[in-house]
């Protein structure tokens, strides 16, 4: 098989296209560049010089407002000049083919791309197709990976546990389509968590899951109990009624965090949600706005993992 | 008058007959005349020196889709016709899907009558069960066997009422027909684009369970117990599968069934980083399948090793893997994956060569596939030594995409015959 | 070749800055090398005015050419820059590529009254405009050679060459 698409000659980072195979090193290096950007974010200048001149491109087959929204804070934050490209479905099928409304933005000099699409596997093929001095980030390729997210999911964690080898961490919900949930487990494994779970029905897990290194849990108190870290997955509208689950009233009831349900963890237990939230589906008001919940901050968290990411990639 | 032609010095191998010895081959009138000895006053207009090359029939390939007529952008049957015969490929049956599907005597009379004309491999169409394969109702099948159908099938396209499946098999069972079907659910294969496991889990590529493959099987079964129906089962790619058609052949059911030579050496693992040349039907399986499709060659419950010939032009292979056309080139890759199987399976060279000769030619109910006295002159010459590196410019089909680009592939074809002419000489090849 | 000891350049130092540190006087140490100096004599000098603490990193004008540095620190300016009269500490000046970097920095913190610079070696070889207004000691280091600061567990300073 080939060599791993997102290092460079050097063993460093080219694109950021997943997780899964990054060493270390590189995933804790961006957490610690992620720190000095906190600092950054908090003075009254919030922006450093170093991608001037640099053209980043926000490709988002698939819209997301504020994901777009916090890449772009970061770049122009790194002095980087942003385009937003959003190209709705209707676009493509006027016939443009993926790699030819690449390369058309390749020649007006574009240096990174910032990729979001439906399909798993967008953003490497854009990187098996991107010039040397170009660099890619996927912000969500499908069920595949969304790596930032991860990244500023283990920021947050780090953030306020310290220690990855001292914990259980559960990750709640639609694991099936969610490309967050994948992207925090290799995050977890590759920074040495002894204890990640998943908490589901059947429906909502994918075949195999246990290969990815969690343990499967299809009761929720008992996959909850004494986790330091919670993760709630968004349930998207369209899985809420169907052949996965017959209504957002029995997903609450057996997977929704409750006060009661969150009881069963630690004490001192943190609550995340990538977001946007379902309240009173997958997550109860009263624990959204509590004391334990880390929603807010995880916000902040990601324009600064999203800088470190961009500065890496920019200088490599 | 083809030329009377002596193939001398090579090993023939005849799996039909139980021959694999040195003996020369003797070729006139579109026929085999003779074995070892000449026959009494022949006299050759052109030998050939098969001095350490393997003479062996034609290969008889049991799915190739030639893209005409209709999807002609793709490839078209003379590029393809021609990639058959470098391969040895000397009899192919292609698949109902062209554009229109062949569901009409006019459609396959034109299709015989364009692949007769190039005079290059054997074409025998399989005609479409139902019209247009929408699965709603039956094609003229005496008329379209008259013209030259060989069986019916509904390719890729699903007959999701049951009630139609099992009127079709009964209809084709009154003229004695064979029926083809490509086993898979439609709702449980709905929207997958790889096999629902592990590897699918950890890349985000919707799965296609192998529940999809076995409860269709076990439908078909059922179906033909019930109809006494000679049904032929395409492109198993399920353990599962192969334990069920094991079961079936110990009752003494009339079932066949193929394996798609790309399916014996890959897994769901070689989807890598999303190489889109890795997205076929049915998909790319776990190890454990893989190894279950190749103990089903080696003890005969799968018949035959087919090509599945799918030429996809690379635009449609360079999207996200799901958003790409499935499909792997196999015309030229048939010999030598079948070959590598052989070695890697320690199955002596005959039988290696039996599931892309005689084996499929029982399938498929033609005189082919063996060199027996009679037999029709289609042979296939090759070095079994020499190796051939798989590449889109060794490639003669106009389909490059194969999940074997950059592989080194034993076996290269020096000569082949059809209807004792030689049709196909490898380049720079002179003997 | 012979290196001269740190502590005394430092305490040299120390001496040449008494007088000119007021209560609202602020200083600012470069990592990492200027950082440990700037820790020494804000603790001998007595500030009032807690220490600031920065990283270029993120203000280098080689980004382009050796990618962003491996261990990147968080810069901290603990007081209001805006109309402050500024200490800034370097260990080792050299080309003043630093210095520009740290200044660009500090102006993205506000508006400073003034900046003075304290460097315990200048080695010379400037490739821009900058000058020290106090210097511990000047010093000819051989072409391609690093000249470092170098702290160990008890604090004591001292000073490296590497070839």
């Amino acid at each position: 098989m080939s060599a791993n698409p997102q290092l460079n000659a050097k063993g460093g980072l080219a694109h950021l296209l997943t997780l899964e195979g990054l060493p270390r090193e590189i995933i804790v290096h961006i957490l610690d560049t992620a720190t000095s950007f906190v600092g950054v974010t908090e003075r009254e200048v919030k922006k450093v010089p170093l991608l001037r001149g640099i053209s980043v491109f926000n490709l988002f087959f698939e819209s997301s407002t504020r994901t777009r929204t916090t890449f772009e804070i970061a770049a122009k934050r790194l002095s980087a000049d942003v385009i937003n490209l959003n190209i709705s479905t209707s676009s493509t099928s006027k016939g443009e083919s993926l790699l030819d409304t690449v390369d058309n933005l390749s020649a007006m000099q574009a240096d990174m791309f910032v990729v979001r699409h439906a399909q798993s596997g967008a953003a490497h093929l854009i990187a098996r197709h991107a010039g040397t001095h170009q660099h890619v980030i996927n912000a969500g390729d499908g069920r595949h990976a969304h790596p930032t997210q991860g990244l500023l999911d283990a920021y947050t964690i780090r953030h306020y546990k310290r220690d990855f080898t001292a914990l259980s961490v559960a990750i709640v919900g639609d694991i099936l389509h969610s490309r967050v949930a994948r992207s925090l487990v290799h995050a977890l494994n590759i920074l040495g968590t002894p204890d990640v779970r998943v908490i589901g029905p059947q429906t909502l897990l994918p075949a195999g899951v246990e290969s990815l290194g969690v343990r499967v849990f299809h009761d929720m108190r008992k996959g909850l109990a004494g986790a330091d870290v919670i993760v709630m997955l968004r349930l998207q509208n369209e899985r809420m009624r169907g052949p996965l689950l017959p209504s957002a009233q029995e997903f609450n009831k057996s997977y929704g965090l409750t006060p009661e349900k969150l009881a069963v963890a630690k004490p001192d237990a943190i609550v995340m949600h990538p977001g946007p939230m379902n309240r009173g589906v997958e997550i109860d008001s009263s624990v959204a706005d509590g004391v334990q919940s880390v929603i807010l901050p995880q916000v902040t968290f990601g324009i600064a993992v999203r800088m470190a990411v961009m500065s890496i990639l920019g200088g490599s | 008058m083809t030329p009377r032609i002596h193939i001398r010095g090579g090993r023939l191998v005849d799996p039909k007959h139980g021959l694999d010895a040195q003996r020369d081959l003797y070729v006139a009138d579109a026929r085999v005349v003779g074995a070892g000895a000449a026959p009494d006053g022949f006299r050759a207009d052109r030998t050939i020196d098969a001095t350490g090359l393997v003479v062996a029939p034609g290969l008889v390939d049991l799915a190739a889709r030639l893209r005409e007529p209709g999807l002609e952008y793709k490839a078209t049957l003379e590029s393809e016709m021609l990639a058959a015969v470098a391969g040895g490929v000397t009899s192919l049956a292609c698949p109902p899907d062209t554009d229109p599907p062949l569901d009409e005597p006019g459609l396959v009379e034109m299709l015989t009558r364009r692949a007769r004309s190039l005079n290059l491999a054997k074409v025998y169409p399989v005609g479409a069960l139902t019209a247009k394969l929408e699965g709603e109702r039956l094609t003229e099948m005496a008329e379209l066997a008259d013209h030259g159908c060989v069986a019916f099938s509904q390719a890729d396209a699903p007959i999701t009422d049951t009630q139609v499946l099992w009127r079709a098999l009964q209809y084709a069972a009154t003229f004695g027909f064979a029926v083809w079907l490509r086993p898979e659910d439609p709702h449980l294969a709905r929207n997958g684009v790889a096999h629902d496991g592990d590897f699918a889990t950890r890349l985000g590529l919707p799965g296609i369970p192998a529940i999809a493959e076995t409860v269709a099987v076990a439908t078909i079964l059922e179906l033909v117990r019930a109809t006494g129906t000679r049904v032929h089962l395409c492109r198993l790619s399920t353990a599962d599968g192969v334990a069920m058609v094991r079961a079936a052949k110990r009752d003494r059911m009339p079932v066949t069934c193929d394996v798609a030579a790309h399916h014996l050496h890959l897994s769901d693992l070689d989807i890598g980083y999303f190489d889109s040349h890795a997205h076929v039907v049915p998909p790319f399986r776990s190890g454990r399948d893989r190894d279950a499709l190749r103990a089903g060659v080696a003890d005969g419950t799968i018949d035959a090793v087919c090509s599945d010939h799918t030429p996809v032009d690379e635009d449609a292979k360079q999207t996200p893997f799901g958003e790409s056309e499935p499909g792997a080139t196999g015309l030229e890759l048939l010999l030598p994956l079948a070959l590598k199987w052989g070695e890697e399976a320690r199955v002596p060279l005959a039988g290696a060569l039996a599931a892309v000769t005689s084996s499929p030619a029982r399938v498929l109910g033609i005189d082919a596939g063996h060199l027996g006295v009679g037999a029709p002159g289609d042979v296939c010459v090759f070095d079994p030594a020499a190796h051939f590196r798989v590449a889109a410019d060794t490639l003669r089909s106009q389909g490059k995409n194969t999940p074997y680009l950059g592989y080194e592939l034993p076996g290269v074809v020096r000569f082949t015959l059809v209807r004792g002419d030689v049709r196909y000489e490898a380049r720079g090849e002179r003997r | 070749m012979q290196l001269p000891d740190a502590e005394t350049l430092c305490a040299d130092l120390v001496r040449q800055l008494r007088g000119h540190v007021t209560p609202d006087t602020g200083m600012v140490g470069i990592h990492t090398g200027g950082a440990w100096l700037a820790e020494r004599l804000h603790q001998e000098l007595a500030f009032a005015v807690p220490l600031g603490l920065l990283d270029i990193s993120f203000y280098r004008d080689d980004y382009r050419k050796s990618g962003l540095h491996k261990s990147v620190r968080a810069s901290k300016i603990p007081f209001d820059v805006n109309g402050r009269h500024l200490l800034l500490v370097d260990d080792v000046l050299y080309t003043g590529r630093t210095v520009r970097a740290a200044m660009n920095e500090l102006f993205d913190y506000g508006r400073p009254e003034s900046i003075r610079l304290v460097a315990l070696v200048d080695r010379g070889e400037r490739q821009l405009p900058i000058c020290p207004q106090f210097v511990g000691t000047g010093l000819t280091v051989p072409k391609g050679s690093m000249l470092r600061l170098d702290r160990d567990e008890a604090g004591r300073l001292t000073l490296r060459l590497d070839a």
